[in-house]
């Protein structure tokens, strides 16, 4: 077992209510820990915390109560001034970067520099390094306004990185770009992670996000972390109902409500949906081989987490009456099954999963 | 050109006021400047939820400046009598007007600057707080040089609307142009001479004006 780099004990913030407002407990009662070079993911809607959470590892926010450990170091015994250094530790990129727009690209890196106290002969040659880094050398003379949303979360990288810190902290930093981009930054705090060694706190509300890089997940609901857990077996196995949701919402490989009444409509017979792991989806054929029966496959979708399969396909079984029900018994067997009935008798699992 | 003006005796007198009015209007803006800087940046500073949130001097402030701002600058002048003879050592006269004029620019500059720093996107402050600066750096690395474009033309505002105050200085015995224009040329019906100062302001502040707006569009680095 990795040691923790940062760990959370009883964790709660609570933002005290005005005559308008009531209080909030943004963060409530969080204990977990986050290993040194993993990626962390947390995921969850707006409003749930998770990036109150985030702000509690640099003390951008103070705890109400508990504590926050990191690298060792009680945060919720420190002054603000000996706060500094801890947090010169310690890189952030957000959802809008940030970037100083009174400087240029290279000024922006430069400025981390200066905060922590580097000699003015040393910065020019890190901040070159750093921009070669994240492919923004050509651009070192650009203002921020001047780049695409993509090349500003690089510049907002590179400044993260300017003082070698041991964590990163990712606030919904790809929320604020398109597909592509997202996956040019992911695949960016990927590299960061492998070849610099960093641990990667990422906070999003996309579970593609999770899926695309990292190696665990939080998740997190009105200031509670509701599932934690390897990225794969949250995705194959996914616990609260939540969860579920997210997974279910990321994967669009099981039918539900009108794509499902559609499906039914043109598909008649006996609908089930076979979960898809690590062994693909040879062994629920296997079984269908056995009984005699065949699967068509009408819905569904196979995709990667951490290098293995996941997903889940929908498939119509024609047979004997008598083989079909035997098949649907041995499929349980040997994967996650989802018995959706035939049209003259469906069976309806309001739960999406 | 211009009938009725004895330029012999005309020029001269315009001359020293021009003179005085540059000296009252420097003075005050140098001052007002300052100042308003440092009360605006202590209003934007101790609001709820900004870097040194403080209530009380929050309130103490938004309170000066609301006395301040709202009373018409001749009377303000006036009532400021006890103060003025603390600070300058008289009540009349051009170094008394200026300080009247230095204190209402303070504080006019104070809202400005406040409501300039206020448009500062608060999450460069942050990514800065989240770098390990104080608030100290913030204010000077981030804060200022992220609303310098507004923040000159703010000034630029603060020069034309002390200048237009200082135009009344003749009230409390401090001279200038607009004392020239009401004394030789009103109330001698010379009206003439209320133009030639009327034209010699108009260009004043309209070069005033460019150069603060070509400093701002710098400042924004555009």
């Amino acid at each position: 077992m990795p040691a923790p780099i940062i760990s959370f004990r009883d964790a709660t913030k609570v933002f005290p209510g005005t005559r308008r407002r009531p209080e909030v407990r943004a963060v409530d009662g969080v204990s977990f820990d986050i290993h040194a070079g993993e990626i962390f993911g947390v995921i969850g809607w707006s409003g749930a915390g998770k990036s109150t959470l985030v702000r509690l590892i640099n003390a951008l926010e103070r705890t109400t109560s508990g504590s926050v450990i990191v690298d060792g170091v009680d945060l919720a015994g420190l002054t603000e001034a000996k706060l500094r250094p801890v947090r010169r530790g310690i890189g952030m990129i957000f959802q809008q970067f940030n970037l100083l727009a009174s400087r240029t690209v290279a000024g922006n890196v430069c400025y981390a520099l200066e905060v922590a106290g580097w000699p003015r002969a040393e910065r020019a040659a890190r901040v070159a390094e750093l921009l070669e880094y994240v492919g923004m050398a050509e651009q070192a003379g650009a203002r921020p306004h001047q780049l695409s949303g993509g090349q500003r979360q690089r510049v907002g990288i590179a400044r993260a990185l300017a003082t070698s810190p041991r964590i990163l902290l990712a606030d919904e930093a790809t929320s604020a770009l398109d597909p592509e981009t997202t996956r040019d930054v992911l695949a960016l705090l990927r590299k960061v992670n492998r070849e610099l060694g960093i641990t990667v706190v990422v906070i999003t509300h996309a579970m593609s996000v999770v899926r695309d890089i990292c190696d665990r997940v939080a998740v997190m609901e009105q200031g509670k972390v509701v599932e934690l857990g390897e990225t794969y077996s949250v995705f194959t196995r996914p616990q609260a109902s939540l969860t579920r949701r997210f997974v279910s919402g990321a994967m669009g490989d099981r039918p539900t409500g009108d794509v499902l009444a559609a499906l039914r409509e043109r598909h008649p017979g006996r609908l089930v949906t076979v979960g898809v792991g690590a062994e693909g989806s040879a062994p629920a054929f296997r079984v269908l081989a056995e009984h005699r029966v065949s699967g068509a496959v009408v819905f569904g979708g196979i995709t990667q987490v951490g290098e293995r399969p996941v997903g889940a396909l929908t498939l119509e079984l024609e047979g004997a009456p008598a083989d079909v029900d035997a098949a649907v018994v041995g499929l349980a067997q040997v994967c996650d099954v989802d018995d959706l009935g035939g049209a003259a008798h469906p069976v309806t699992n309001e739960e999406p999963r | 050109m211009t009938p009725g003006i004895d330029w012999d005796r005309f020029g001269p007198m315009l001359w020293d006021a021009a003179g005085e009015t540059l000296y009252m209007v420097s003075l005050a803006v140098l001052a007002g400047g300052f100042f308003g800087l440092c009360i605006g940046l202590g209003l934007y500073l101790t609001r709820r939820g900004n870097l040194l949130e403080n209530r009380v001097v929050f309130a103490v402030l938004n309170v000066i400046i609301n006395i301040v701002r709202p009373t018409p600058f001749i009377i303000l002048a006036v009532a400021l009598g006890p103060v003025t003879r603390a600070v300058v050592g008289r009540i009349i006269g051009i170094d008394a007007f200026t300080f009247a004029m230095a204190v209402t620019a303070s504080f006019a500059y104070a809202r400005l600057v406040e409501q300039n720093l206020v448009s500062v996107d608060p999450g460069v402050i942050e990514a800065a707080r989240a770098m390990g600066a104080s608030p100290w750096r913030i204010i000077r690395t981030v804060l200022i040089p992220e609303a310098l474009a507004p923040l000159i033309l703010g000034l630029t505002f603060l020069l034309v609307a002390v200048t237009d105050m200082s135009a009344i200085g003749g009230m409390l015995g401090a001279g200038g142009l607009g004392d020239l224009a009401i004394t030789h040329g009103y109330r001698q019906f010379n009206w003439s001479i209320v133009y030639v100062v009327v034209a010699l302001m108009v260009v004043a502040v309209q070069g005033v004006q460019a150069v603060g707006n070509w400093l701002s569009r710098k400042a924004q680095g555009r």
